[in-house]
C-alpha cells in the first residue's frame, strides 16, 4: 500500500506543472494523437494524476492544520479556566468550557473604547480617503494637465520612503499643534488619499473609453458630474476591493498608534490587546489575553470570509501589476 | 473661414485651461498630503540627522556626529544584523509558497477551501498574531513545545533563548506571509499559456526541465515583486519584536532596527540620533530597491 502511493508521489513533486495546464488527464479523447505511447500509458497517467491529487490534498491538509492550529489553540485557550491552561497533556477541547472570559474581558481593560477608536480611525480614513483617491485617479487617468505623469511618478516614488524614516518629524509637528494622544494624527494624513488606491483605480480607468467622457462633456456635464455619474459607478468594483484592503491595513496598524496614543481609553484596539498581553501575562491569565486577541481578530476575519472572493482576486491582481 | 478659426481657438484653449485647473484641484489633495506628511518630514529628518535634538529644545547642528556614533554603537550594529538575519525567512517563504501554489494549481477538489485557509493569517492583525505566538512559544505550556513533545522532542523556551528567538520569529513571519505569496504565485501560474508546456512535452522536456525553463521564468515578475516588497517590509519589522520581546530579547538578540530607532526616539528622546538611523534605513531600502529594479530589467532583456 505504501509503495503504491509513494511511487506516484515521487513523480508528483514536479508533475503538477504539466498536467493542470494541459488538462490532459481530463481529456483522454485528445490523448492518442499526442502521446504516441498508446492507450496503456494514458491510463497510468490519469491514475497517477489522481493519486497525485490525493497526496497533494494530504499535504495541503497538513499545512492547513499548521495554518489554523495556532488560531484554534487561541480560541481553545480563551475558553479555559486558569488551571486548565497548565493541564498536561494539553486539552484541545477545554474541560470545562468557560465562556466567562468573554464577559470578564470587557471590564478588564478598555476593549470597548479600543474597538470604537479603531472603527473611528479606519472608518473615517477609508471612506473619505477613498473619495479623494478616486477623484485624483480620475484626474490622473482622464484629464489633461501639464506634468501630470511627473506628479504621479513623484507620488509613487513616495511609497519607497519607509514610515520610520518620517515618523519622528511627523510626530514633532503633531506634538506642536497639540494632537498627540488624540486620534487626529492617525486620521488626518489618510484623508488626503492613498497612492496605492490611486494607482489601481487609474489602471482600471484606462479601460474606460475617453469617448464616453467627451460625449458627457459635450452634453454640458461638469467634471464633478462626470465623476459622480460616470466614473464612480464604473470604478466601484475596483474601489470596493481596495477599500476593504485599506480598511484592514488601518485596522491592523500598530506603529503609528503606539507613537501617538498614551491614555488607555484613547488607544486603538491593537494597542489595547498588546497592553492586555503585557498586563495579564505576569498573572498568567492567558484565557483573558486570548479572549481579547480573538475579539480583535474577529471583525477582520468576518469581513474576509464575506468578501474573500473580491479580496483574493484583487490581491492576485496586485502582484500581476507589480 | 478665418473668423471661425479665430473664434474657436481661444474657446478651446479656455476649455483646456479650465480642464487643467480642475484636474489640478482634483490631484491637489493627495499632492498636498504627500508634501505635508511625506516630503516635509523626510527633508526634516535629513536635517535632524545632523543635529543633537531631544525633541524639547531646538535641534543643535553637530555635523556628522550621529553617523559616526552609529558606526561605533554596538546596539545599532546588532539590531542591523538582527534585521538582516530575520530576512532568511524571505527565500524560505518563497520556496514554500511556490510549492503550495503548484499544489493548488491542480485540477482537484477543495482548492478554494485551502486558498482561504492559507490566507487567514495574512489578513489577521499582526498584534494579535504576535500575542498568540508568544503564548504558543511558551517554554512549558506553549503549543509549539506540546506538539514537539508528541514526537519526543523537548523544545526550548523559544523567546527567552538568544539562539532560538530569531528562528522563532522567522517561523512566525513565514507562517503569516505564506498565504500572500502563495496567492500571487497561483495567479501567475494560472496565466502561463498551456501551449508552452505542450510544446515542451513534445520536445521531450521532463517536468523538472519544464519547471526550470518555463514556469520559473514565467513567474519571475511575481518573484521580483515579492522579493522587493518582502525586503522593504522585512527591514521595517517592528510589531512582533515590540510585543513578543518588549526589551529587545535575550542579549538584544531580537531587536530590529526600527525597534531600536523607536526606542531611541521615543523612550530616550535621542531624536537626532534616531533620525540619522532612520535615514540610513531609508537609504538602504532605496538602494536595495534600485538594485532590484536594475537586475530585473537586465534579466528581462536576456529572456527576450
Amino acid at each position: 500500500m505504501s509503495t503504491s502511493t509513494s511511487l506516484p508521489g515521487a513523480v508528483q513533486a514536479g508533475a503538477p506543472l504539466l498536467d493542470p495546464q494541459g488538462g490532459i488527464p481530463n481529456s483522454p479523447a485528445s490523448r492518442p494523437g499526442r502521446t504516441p505511447d498508446g492507450k496503456g500509458h494514458a491510463l497510468t497517467r490519469t491514475t497517477r494524476y489522481k493519486l497525485g491529487n490525493v497526496l497533494v490534498t494530504l499535504i495541503l491538509s497538513l499545512g492547513a492544520v499548521v495554518m489554523l492550529g495556532p488560531l484554534i489553540w487561541t480560541f481553545s485557550t480563551s475558553l479555559k479556566t486558569h488551571d486548565a491552561i497548565f493541564a498536561l497533556p494539553p486539552q484541545w477541547i477545554p474541560d470545562p468550557v468557560v465562556w466567562e472570559n468573554y464577559l470578564r474581558v470587557w471590564s478588564a481593560g478598555p476593549l470597548l473604547s479600543g474597538i470604537r477608536n479603531s472603527l473611528i480611525v479606519a472608518g473615517t480614513v477609508t471612506v473619505i480617503g477613498s473619495l479623494t483617491s478616486s477623484i485624483a485617479a480620475f484626474a490622473f487617468a482622464k484629464m489633461r494637465m501639464p506634468f501630470k505623469n511627473a506628479v504621479f511618478l513623484m507620488l509613487l516614488a513616495g511609497l519607497m520612503i519607509p514610515f520610520p524614516t518620517i515618523m519622528i518629524p511627523q510626530f514633532m509637528v503633531f506634538a506642536e499643534i497639540g494632537w498627540v494622544d488624540t486620534l487626529l494624527p492617525l486620521i488626518v494624513p489618510g484623508l488626503f488619499g492613498n497612492i496605492i488606491m490611486i494607482f489601481f483605480l487609474k489602471q482600471y480607468l484606462e479601460n474606460v473609453p475617453d469617448s464616453i467622457i467627451e460625449a458627457a462633456k459635450l452634453d454640458g456635464a461638469s467634471y464633478l458630474q462626470i465623476f459622480s455619474r460616470l466614473i464612480f459607478p464604473a470604478i466601484r468594483p475596483a474601489m470596493a476591493a481596495q477599500f476593504i484592503l485599506w480598511f484592514m491595513a488601518v485596522w491592523n496598524d500598530y506603529l503609528a498608534p503606539i507613537i501617538y496614543l498614551n491614555t488607555p481609553e484613547k488607544q486603538t484596539l491593537q494597542l489595547v490587546i498588546a497592553s492586555f498581553n503585557a498586563q495579564y501575562a505576569s498573572q498568567t491569565d492567558y484565557p483573558l489575553i486570548m479572549a481579547a486577541s480573538f475579539i480583535a481578530l474577529l471583525p477582520v476575519l468576518i469581513v474576509f470570509i464575506i468578501f474573500q472572493r473580491q479580496i483574493i482576486e484583487s490581491v492576485a491582481l496586485t502582484g500581476g501589476k507589480g | 473661414m478665418s473668423t471661425t478659426v479665430l473664434r474657436t481657438k481661444p474657446r478651446r484653449s479656455r476649455l483646456h485651461r479650465r480642464e487643467q485647473q480642475i484636474a489640478l484641484l482634483f490631484i491637489a489633495i493627495p499632492l498636498i498630503g504627500f508634501l505635508l506628511f511625506t516630503l516635509y518630514p523626510l527633508l526634516y529628518s535629513v536635517y535632524a540627522s545632523f543635529t543633537s535634538w531631544n525633541g524639547l529644545a531646538a535641534p543643535k547642528f553637530n555635523g556628522l556626529d550621529n553617523y559616526i556614533k552609529m558606526w561605533n554603537d554596538p546596539y545599532f550594529l546588532k539590531s542591523m544584523w538582527n534585521t538582516l538575519f530575520l530576512m532568511i525567512g524571505i527565500p524560505i517563504g518563497l520556496v514554500l509558497s511556490m510549492a503550495l501554489a503548484l499544489g493548488l494549481n491542480r485540477k482537484m477538489r477543495g482548492i478554494t477551501f485551502f486558498r482561504t485557509v492559507y490566507y487567514v493569517p495574512v489578513i489577521s492583525s499582526i498584534a494579535a498574531i504576535a500575542i498568540m505566538w508568544q503564548w504558543a512559544y511558551n517554554g512549558d505550556f506553549g503549543l509549539v513545545n506540546q506538539v514537539l513533545d508528541l514526537v519526543g522532542i523537548q523544545g526550548p523556551n523559544w523567546l527567552a533563548d538568544k539562539d532560538t528567538v530569531k528562528p522563532a520569529l522567522i517561523i512566525m513571519a513565514t507562517w503569516k506571509g505564506l498565504g500572500y505569496s502563495m496567492l500571487l504565485y497561483l495567479a501567475a501560474l494560472q496565466s502561463v499559456p498551456r501551449y508552452l508546456y505542450e510544446a515542451a512535452a513534445l520536445d521531450g522536456a521532463g517536468t523538472w526541465q519544464q519547471f526550470r525553463n518555463i514556469t520559473l521564468p514565467m513567474v519571475r515578475p511575481v518573484t521580483f515583486f515579492l522579493v522587493v516588497t518582502s525586503i522593504i517590509g522585512g527591514s521595517q519589522i517592528f510589531i512582533e519584536i515590540n510585543i513578543m520581546t518588549p526589551l529587545g530579547g535575550p542579549e538584544f538578540s531580537s531587536a530590529s532596527i526600527v525597534w531600536y530607532i523607536w526606542r531611541q526616539a521615543f523612550n530616550n528622546l535621542h531624536m537626532g540620533y534616531a533620525s540619522a538611523m532612520s535615514i540610513v534605513l531609508g537609504l538602504i531600502i532605496f538602494i536595495v530597491t534600485v538594485i532590484q529594479f536594475r537586475l530585473n530589467r537586465r534579466n528581462q532583456f536576456s529572456i527576450d
